[in-house]
Order: structure tokens, then sequence, then C-alpha cells
């Protein structure tokens, strides 16, 4: 059984994939972890590969976050089951660009 | 036929456009806006061919190729995995450090094939797509070159950034690293050779040593392929002998430190570049900014300042940054990390600009369309 799973992707990712919104949606097999829901956003949308995570290990890159729910998630287990909130719909897991713009 | 100028930046790619009478042009842009264009470059085979390294730190490399001339891109392969066990390089205080990719820093679309297009990245290493850039393979004969242990990084990065293709022998091949040398190889690129014997650097332990050196870039005319002229972190220098032997040129100039080194087309001994002050003061010798001209090969230098600003520049002129057309008389292009871009269609006798306010510019390559 899959899920319909929100994902908010920062603005350069927005536009190297085309979404034409910040917000997308997108099914994920139960039970929906952070990792799953990155390799269907990656499925979905190809030229993400290797700009969240590396494309080699699957590591998340230096320079992202991941929140949801007024939490960091980043340093979670990307396996573990993504908050009950997530997995509803009722709110987004953010994928965020960290604070470092030049 | 048509001129096409591709300006990477900090924050975008920018494409100018004129007809061969160069006095009419038109900018589209940004692309890939926000993100830092490192490098563009367009097929010599098929110029509407066009391949771009497009990165950030956030979401590190993606490689966008055009079919049509830079109107419209698409996203191509962006994997460069390191073949095999990858080792240490030195780190800046000479320890050992991982090899851990980065970055594509210069794309060098083959003179012979419109799917072949090499890649010069940051930790340094060469790789090479014959699908237009879908896959990459690493040559890696080049990082697990003996000496690989001992290269340090510059400034940048420990980056590959210079890569020459001599049209016509495809096996013969000449890169440059900063900060450990020059290298060519004559079998497309399985096993290279140190190419540095000549080159004389301060910052060394041992100022002749094998590796080391800061090269940061190479010019070949195409009809010499064993005349190489080298702008190093300080010292022009010259090599009649493929890179085995380098003499110094750097003759009269204000200042010998600099990064890009260029050759006219149509006059082999005839070499541009542009002084900066020191390693420490990225900027022109007393704020003003003079293109320096050779017609000797080296050795002889005269300034060309007019168009130029002669006073008050203190803005740097990257290794990518300048570039030469094909035209006849030749034009030349470079890009300022302040944002300009100036122009000369008569050798370089005269300037003038053609952008003032771009994001720090990173590269400028022309192309001639027929």
């Amino acid at each position: 059984m899959s899920r319909a799973v929100r994902v908010h992707l920062p603005g350069h990712l927005r536009e190297l994939a085309r979404t034409g919104t910040a917000e997308v949606e997108i099914r994920v097999e139960e039970p929906a972890t952070v990792a799953r829901l990155l390799d269907a956003v990656e499925s979905r949308w190809p030229v993400l590969k290797g700009t969240i995570r590396d494309p080699f290990t699957g590591e998340r890159r230096a320079y992202i976050r991941y929140f949801a729910c007024g939490e960091d998630l980043s340093h979670e287990n990307p396996d573990d089951a993504l908050p009950e909130e997530v997995v509803e719909g009722r709110e987004p897991l953010r994928v965020v660009g960290a604070i470092s713009g030049g | 036929m048509a001129v096409r100028l591709l300006v990477g930046t900090k924050k975008g790619l920018f494409v100018f456009r004129s007809d061969d009478g160069r006095d009419d042009w038109s900018m589209e842009g940004p692309h890939f806006g926000g993100w830092e264009v490192m490098h563009a470059k367009g097929s010599p085979v098929d110029p509407q061919r066009i391949w771009v390294s497009q990165w950030t730190d956030w979401h590190g490399q993606v490689i966008q190729r055009s079919t049509d001339g830079g109107r419209t891109f698409e996203a191509v392969g962006n994997e460069f995995g390191y073949r095999g066990e990858t080792g240490t390089h030195q780190w800046y205080d000479g320890t050992p450090h991982p090899w851990d990719f980065k970055r594509v820093w210069h794309l060098e679309p083959s003179r012979h094939d419109a799917e072949v297009v090499f890649a010069g990245v940051e930790d340094a290493a060469l790789f090479r797509s014959d699908d237009g850039g879908a896959t990459w393979g690493e040559l890696d004969g080049l990082r697990t070159h003996s000496t690989g242990e001992n290269w340090t990084p510059g400034a940048g990065g420990l980056c590959l950034h210079t890569i020459l293709l001599d049209p016509g022998d495809p096996d013969l091949v000449y890169v440059a690293i900063s900060a450990a040398g020059a290298f060519r190889s004559e079998d497309g690129g399985a096993s290279w050779t140190v190419a540095t014997q000549g080159l004389h650097s301060e910052y060394l332990p041992d100022p002749e040593a094998t590796v080391g050196h800061c090269v940061h870039n190479l010019a070949m005319h195409p009809s010499r392929p064993r005349t190489l002229f080298m702008q190093k972190h300080w010292d022009v220098c010259r090599s009649d002998d493929g890179g085995d032997h380098w003499t110094e040129v750097s003759g009269d100039l204000p200042s010998d430190f600099g990064f890009p080194v260029g050759v006219h087309p149509h006059e082999p001994e005839t070499i541009y570049v542009i002084p900066i002050k020191s390693d420490l003061e990225h900027y022109p010798p007393e704020g003003k900014l003079r293109v320096y001209r050779s017609r000797s090969g080296g050795g002889d230098w005269e300034a060309l300042t007019r168009g130029l600003p002669q006073s008050g520049c203190y803005q740097n002129i990257l290794r990518d940054a300048l570039s030469l057309d094909t035209l006849d008389p030749c034009g030349l292009y470079f890009g300022t990390t302040g944002g300009h871009v100036y122009a000369s269609f008569d050798d370089g006798d005269s300037w003038q600009a053609l952008a003032d306010h771009l994001p720090r510019i990173q590269s400028i390559e022309v192309q001639v369309v027929p």
C-alpha cells in the first residue's frame, strides 16, 4: 500500500525539475521513510538524483537539511518512519538548503 | 556566419549573439539563475551542441546540454565516480587527504566526435563521455599517476582546469592541475607523463620539483600542437617540445602573475596574458586593466589599453575567462570578477565593454557558427 506524501523542494530544485510548484505530492510505499520518499522523488524526477543525496552513497549532501513538523530530521536515521503528520499528508517534509548563500 | 559568446558566471549562464560584423550584440539569460556556471563550451564538430557545468554547494554538480545553440537545455548525466580505490593526495598542510569529487571545472568537447566530451574535475581527475554527456567514465591513469599522492590543492581546490586537444591527433592530450602541474598523454588519456621540467616555483620546498607547480592555464595554436604557452602562479612560460622542457618568457611584463593565456588564431607566435599584481592582491598592477600581447611568442610584450579602465580597476580575470574567435581580424573576449565583459575586434588594439553588470565571471567561450 502506498501513501500520498507532500514534499517542499528548494527553489533551485523546483526549477531544475520544472515541478511548477514548490510543494509536490508523491506516492510512497508504506512504511513511509525519508529514504523511501526521496527514492520516489528521484524516480519521478531523475534530474534530482545527486542534488539532495550523494548519487553513490545515498548520504544527505552536507548543505541540505530535512525539516518536518517543526523538527530537524536531518540527523535521524533515513529509514525511520516519517512523523505521522507527514505520512497522513497534513504536513510536508521540507528539503531545505542551508543558510550558506553567497 | 554568427558569433556566440557563452559567459559562465557565479549566478548563471549568459549567451551573447552577433553576426560576424560583431557590432550589434544581444544578450540572453541568465540560464540556471542562481547556480554557479563553472564553464560552458560548444562542440567544434557540431557548434549547436553546448555543454554546461552548473554547480552549487547545496546541490552539487549538474551537467546541461543544448542541441540548439544555447536556446534550450536539458540536464544530462552528473555521476562522476572515481574508478577503484581513491587513496589520498596532500592537503594544504601536507597531510594526506582523501580524494573527493566536488565539481566540474572545465568541459572540453572532442574536435573529432560530437558525442565525445572531456571533463576536468575537482578533486583532480579527467572524465570522458562517449554518449554526449549521459554517462561519464574516469580516465584514471591520470589520478593514479605515481605522483598523485603528492598533488596539493591551490586556493580554488585541487582542480583539473585546463584540457587541450590536438586537432590532428586525437591521442594527444594535455591537462593542467592546480597545484600539481602539467601532464601529457599520447594515448588519448590512458597514461600520462609529467610535463614540468624547467618550471621554477619558489613556494615549493624544491623549486624545481616534479610536481606541485600551480599551473594556471595552458594555450596552444592548433597548427603547432607541440608548442605550449603557460601562465603559472608566477611566470609565463613556453615549451616547444610538448611540455618536456619549459622556458620562462615573462620578459618585460609588469607582473608575471595572472590566470589566462591565449594564442592568436592566425599567428601562432602572438600570445596574450592579463597581468595581475600578485598572488595576494588579485587585481591588475596600479589598478590599470591591461592586456599584454607578445608577437614573438613571449619575452617582448606590449600593453593594450585603449578602451580599458586605466585607473581604479581592482578586479580579477579568471583562467577560463579569456577566449579568442577565429575571424580576421581576430576577436578577443574576457570577463572580470566584477561582471564586465570586454571585447576587441582588432587583435586587441582597442576594446569595448559588452556588459558591465553581470555576476562574477567564471568563464567565457566564443564560437563562430557557420
